[in-house]
């Protein structure tokens, strides 16, 4: 029987994709065993043929700063059997949400660009907005954390 | 005017970040070809006010996963500069090699993950055949260059992403001798890799040949972090202090980023201008093994960017198991500023090119404002230029949008362009008429 694969999807919003990198760095000890275990559906840093069709996991890194991407990660979450918030800025929202707390001053400043690019009132985390089944925190996320969600996740899923 | 819309709107894949691809074409015409960044800002030039100045690089290194590093030391050497505050020569070997391990991995990961897919007719890196004795060397060399780069980010910073050890007037932790030897171990084993990958980038085809004028930090020996600035559109060499007074800023009106002009003219920053601008201080090993290879340079085509970063490997192995070797860590404590407040202005190399920061600290010890210039803001301009002209170029095939997509993303590629500094969300949509 050929081997059964986690079907997986890896979505980046606001944020500097630190643990896209960290991610892409896991390739250098991983990339065999993954390779037999992960079906990569969707990861634009990885692929051009991406599609978002039924996920077992997505892996949803960044902060939300407009209503398309809310609409997309609603959209992800209705297709994702489970969803991990993977970094600071996802579980968080900090820092890229850090406009929230500006003073008058700073907040009065970036008005005309919040306007003109239709940013939402405030940058929000993934759990204000969607369910989070699980969280990978850490700016960048924390490795370890990682390597034992995608462990207890491809038990649960009965790929291991 | 009736436009049909093509509805090609997709995603441009396998760069770091996103932007916006807006291509119109008219009776056989490129009518525009605008490349918007339209990340979401960020905003780190108003949050960085009222900051204690101590905490200011670790968060502008959040401007950027992948370059974090390069806006690390940036926003380091720019508070260093505005306190007065010298850094000792260990210091100053320990940013070398910070910078060495950035480029090793950031380089790697640019050329393998995201450019070679295009050169094998790939859609992704890991799909890679490993039974193919060639597609096998391949992936390895990938993935132990990379692992080697991480590595030795990882003893000297801390952390291949977002270090923990380069701080303002100093390291707070040295490497141990143990892993000094483990990270030349490691450099002295990917060497055989890193030449392999540099024939790889040269036996590539892809031409697109454009006068266009570059702009570099340059030094002897080639570095990342200090020197002077230098252009083949100027005889003089900009101190780093003076270079924002030579840009001019360029509003894009479709771009949450902003483009840069030099004297009037659009120039290119990253690898392909520092080789054009300093191939003759490469180290020496790196010299003697790419004769032939170096002969390319300066050059014109674009493509080259690729092959340039690859010698960049090369060189950062080289230099760093000098340094590595030649070294004696011992913990040093911190250089305190000499003074209170003051202005200070950064510039090292990122990956991708010249990287600005600048800060104003107060009496108080906070932030009063700062500045950033990065690569690809200056890049920008010249990126359209040459899609559009690249296009126009190859109209007269009847390309269909999936060619059209594909041409204008290895441009974009070669560019290595980074939409975290500038600003996510490539999409293409291409009218014709």
């Amino acid at each position: 029987m050929p081997q059964k694969k986690l079907r997986i999807g890896w979505f980046t919003f606001s944020c500097c994709e630190d643990s896209t990198i960290i991610f892409t760095e896991l390739l250098n000890d991983h990339w065999q065993e993954w390779k037999k275990l992960l079906d990569i559906r969707h990861a634009r840093v990885l692929q051009s043929k991406n599609v978002l069709d039924k996920l077992d996991v997505a892996f949803i890194e960044g902060a939300l700063n407009s209503q398309k991407q809310v609409d997309m990660v609603k959209e992800i979450r209705s297709k994702s059997k489970k969803v991990v918030a993977i970094g600071a800025c996802a579980c968080t929202g900090m820092p890229s949400a850090q406009r929230n707390t500006f003073k008058p001053k700073e907040a009065k400043e970036i008005e005309p660009l919040l306007e003109k690019f239709e940013f939402l009132p405030k940058g929000q985390k993934l759990a204000d907005v969607i369910k989070v089944d699980m969280n990978v925190p850490g700016c960048p996320m924390d490795e370890k954390v990682f390597l034992k969600a995608l462990d207890a996740l491809l038990k649960e899923f009965k790929i291991i | 005017m009736h436009t049909v819309d093509l509805s090609l709107t997709k995603e441009i894949t396998k760069v770091e970040g996103a932007a916006t691809l807006d291509v119109k074409i008219k009776a056989g015409k490129v009518e525009y070809c605008r490349f918007g960044i339209t990340e979401y800002k960020r905003f780190y030039t108003q949050a960085m006010r009222g900051k204690l100045y101590r905490g200011l690089p670790a968060l502008l290194a959040r401007i950027c996963g992948t370059c974090s590093n390069a806006h690390l030391l940036c926003s380091i050497e720019a508070c260093e500069h505005a306190l007065g505050i010298q850094p000792t020569e260990q210091s100053m070997i320990m940013k070398h090699l910070t910078m060495y391990g950035l480029n090793i991995r950031d380089h790697a990961l640019h050329l393998y993950l995201f450019a070679l897919p295009d050169m094998y007719g790939k859609d992704s890196f890991l799909s890679f055949n490993e039974n193919d004795p060639e597609q096998h060397q391949i992936l390895h060399d990938a993935f132990d260059i990379k692992a080697a780069g991480n590595y030795l980010s990882i003893i000297i910073a801390g952390r291949s992403v977002h270090a923990v050890n380069p701080s303002i007037g100093g390291f707070l932790k040295v490497p141990t001798v143990d892993e000094v030897k483990e990270a030349i171990h490691k450099l002295e084993h990917i060497r055989p890799a890193v030449l392999r990958t540099v024939e790889r980038f040269e036996k590539c085809q892809y031409k697109f040949d454009r006068k266009t004028h570059f702009m570099a930090l340059v030094n002897n020996p080639f570095s990342f972090l200090d020197g002077e600035i230098a252009s083949d559109l100027t005889d003089e060499r900009i101190q780093e202090k003076d270079f924002r007074n030579h840009l001019e800023h360029k509003v894009i009106p479709y771009s949450q980023a902003s483009g840069y002009e030099f004297k009037g003219e659009t120039y290119m920053v990253g690898a392909l201008a520092r080789l054009n601008l300093a191939k003759e201080s490469l180290h020496p090993k790196t010299k003697a093994d790419l004769k032939s290879t170096l002969a390319k340079f300066p050059s014109t085509n674009i493509f080259d960017n690729n092959l340039a970063q690859a010698i960049e490997i090369l060189h950062s192995v080289d230099q760093s198991i000098d340094y590595l070797t030649n070294t004696k860590f011992q913990k040093e404590a911190l250089v305190q500023p000499t003074k209170k407040s003051g202005i200070g202005i950064g510039v090292v190399e990122a990956p991708r090119g010249t990287l600005y920061h600048k800060v104003d600290i107060g009496e108080d010890g906070l932030v009063k404002e700062g500045e950033i210039v990065v690569p690809t803001g200056q890049n920008q301009i010249n990126i359209e230029q040459d899609m559009a002209k690249h296009l126009q170029e190859i109209l007269p095939t009847d390309p269909d949008q999936e060619t059209i997509q594909l041409e204008l993303e290895k441009i974009i590629r070669a560019y290595d362009p980074c939409m975290s500094c500038a600003s996510h969300f490539l999409k293409i949509k291409i009218q014709k008429a």
